[in-house]
């Protein structure tokens, strides 16, 4: 680094006064120093804490407990397989009548979210309601509140889908998060993690075909 | 004529007020500052559109590699001085027959995610810098023969009752390994869960929700 601290330059002539100069103290190694550390914690400073999405899945029934009955037409299957691909079906599977006809498609915004959303109108306005009251200021209520009531609504909701999410093999982790995401962005409110069936993996089969 | 000399100064810069600046940055950083802690494998977890922030304490992270690897992390709750990992890496050792040293546990303490059987856990321990300790992370065991996950899991919420459980998964992990994991918490009781994840923003499709 370049030194800038001066010389003062003394001309030859008149008396040799002893000059008063203000001391000068060398700032560089100092400024160095600073410098290095600076960069040092800015590199190692971790800013944005990673995000979390929280997810509650339905207990393990127990041993001699059965499991609650699931209302036919409320439900809805999501299969996730290979390549980023969904397929959906209404209702439930029953290998002795004629299996529902899959519909097939994917994670953008005009794909799942569009089924979640036809589905879910109902309580997904009331909880946008709701929430965008809240932003604008018209309703003035803490974050507490506001999750209990969309908690309430959630509870309360007697239209909505129930989602069975299934996964197929060779299914990614990251398409478990979206599709998870993607009930968050439509309120969904009940949907589960469920292992898929084998009548579904030959419906899948079939449809590949 | 003579000729006009220009006088070769050298100049001087007041490097004053960019000090003060340098150390005001510098005191801000060190304030802020909470160090990334080094994870065992680099994970590029997927997005959501969930903003919610990761607590600050009493979590059990369980990261899942890229190669399908398990590592474990607990850290030491509200206060070092309750020895969290050190008591629970001594009920695991308990559990596996296997002794550690003083040293062990103390080095233990310090460290963060892990994935290895803890048959090797000294070993590791012992090691001596990150590399050697980065060859012997080969991932927890998660097998239904040997489901040394759901120890590590057991023996953490034994000692703190209040834990939080986050996933930490790499977007390219299979969803089967992940599915382990997840019904080894539910084993435990554990149905309540965070999975980690990146922001990103919220679309809508355009015609669904006009009337």
């Amino acid at each position: 680094m370049a030194e800038i601290v001066q010389e003062e330059g003394h001309k030859g002539k008149g008396k040799k006064k002893a000059k008063k100069h203000g001391t000068h103290i060398d700032m560089t190694p100092m400024v160095d120093l600073a410098c290095l550390l600076l960069t040092f914690f800015m590199l190692t400073t971790a800013f944005n804490k990673p995000k979390v999405m929280e997810i509650i899945l339905p207990e393990k029934p127990k041993e001699n407990e059965k499991p609650p009955e699931l209302d036919k037409s409320r439900a809805l299957n999501i299969l996730l397989i290979d390549h980023d691909k969904i397929l959906w079906y209404d209702g439930l599977a029953d290998p002795n009548k004629t299996l529902p006809v899959l519909t097939q498609t994917d994670f953008s915004k005009e794909g799942i979210r569009k089924v979640l959303l036809q589905r879910n109108k109902a309580l997904y306005a009331k909880v946008d309601r709701i929430n965008k009251d809240v932003i604008e200021g018209k309703l003035k209520i803490t974050r507490d509140t506001l999750e209990s009531r969309t908690k309430r609504m959630y509870k309360e909701d007697k239209s909505g889908p129930i989602v069975l999410i299934k996964a197929a093999d060779g299914v990614k982790y990251r398409n478990i998060v979206d599709i998870i995401d993607e009930m968050a962005i439509a309120n969904v409110a009940r949907y589960t993690l469920v292992d898929i069936n084998p009548v579904e993996k030959t419906m899948v089969k079939t449809y590949k075909k | 004529m003579g000729k006009i000399k220009l006088a070769v100064k050298t100049p001087r810069i007041d490097m004053t007020p960019m000090v003060d600046l340098f150390f005001l940055l510098l005191v801000f950083f060190i304030l802020t500052a909470t160090f990334r802690p080094e994870e065992a494998a680099p994970i590029d977890t997927p997005s959501s559109t969930s903003q919610a922030p990761i607590p600050d304490s009493h979590v059990v992270t369980i990261l899942i590699s890229k190669n399908n690897k398990v590592f474990f992390n607990v850290d030491n709750g509200s206060d070092t001085i309750e020895h969290l990992r050190a008591k629970i890496l001594q009920g695991v050792g308990s559990q596996y027959q296997v002794k550690f040293t003083p040293m062990q546990i103390k080095k233990f303490a310090g460290l963060a995610s892990f994935g290895l059987p803890a048959a090797n856990l000294p070993a590791f321990l012992d090691a001596p810098d990150v590399k050697a300790r980065e060859a012997m992370q080969v991932g927890i065991p998660i097998d239904s023969l040997d489901n040394q996950l759901a120890t590590w899991v057991r023996y953490a919420r034994l000692y703190n009752n209040d834990l939080e459980f986050a996933i930490k998964g790499d977007g390219s992990a299979d969803y089967p390994v992940v599915k382990k994991v997840i019904a080894v918490l539910q084993d435990n009781n554990v149905n309540k869960f965070n999975l980690t994840t990146n922001l990103k923003k919220v679309e809508l499709p355009t015609d669904v929700l006009q009337k």
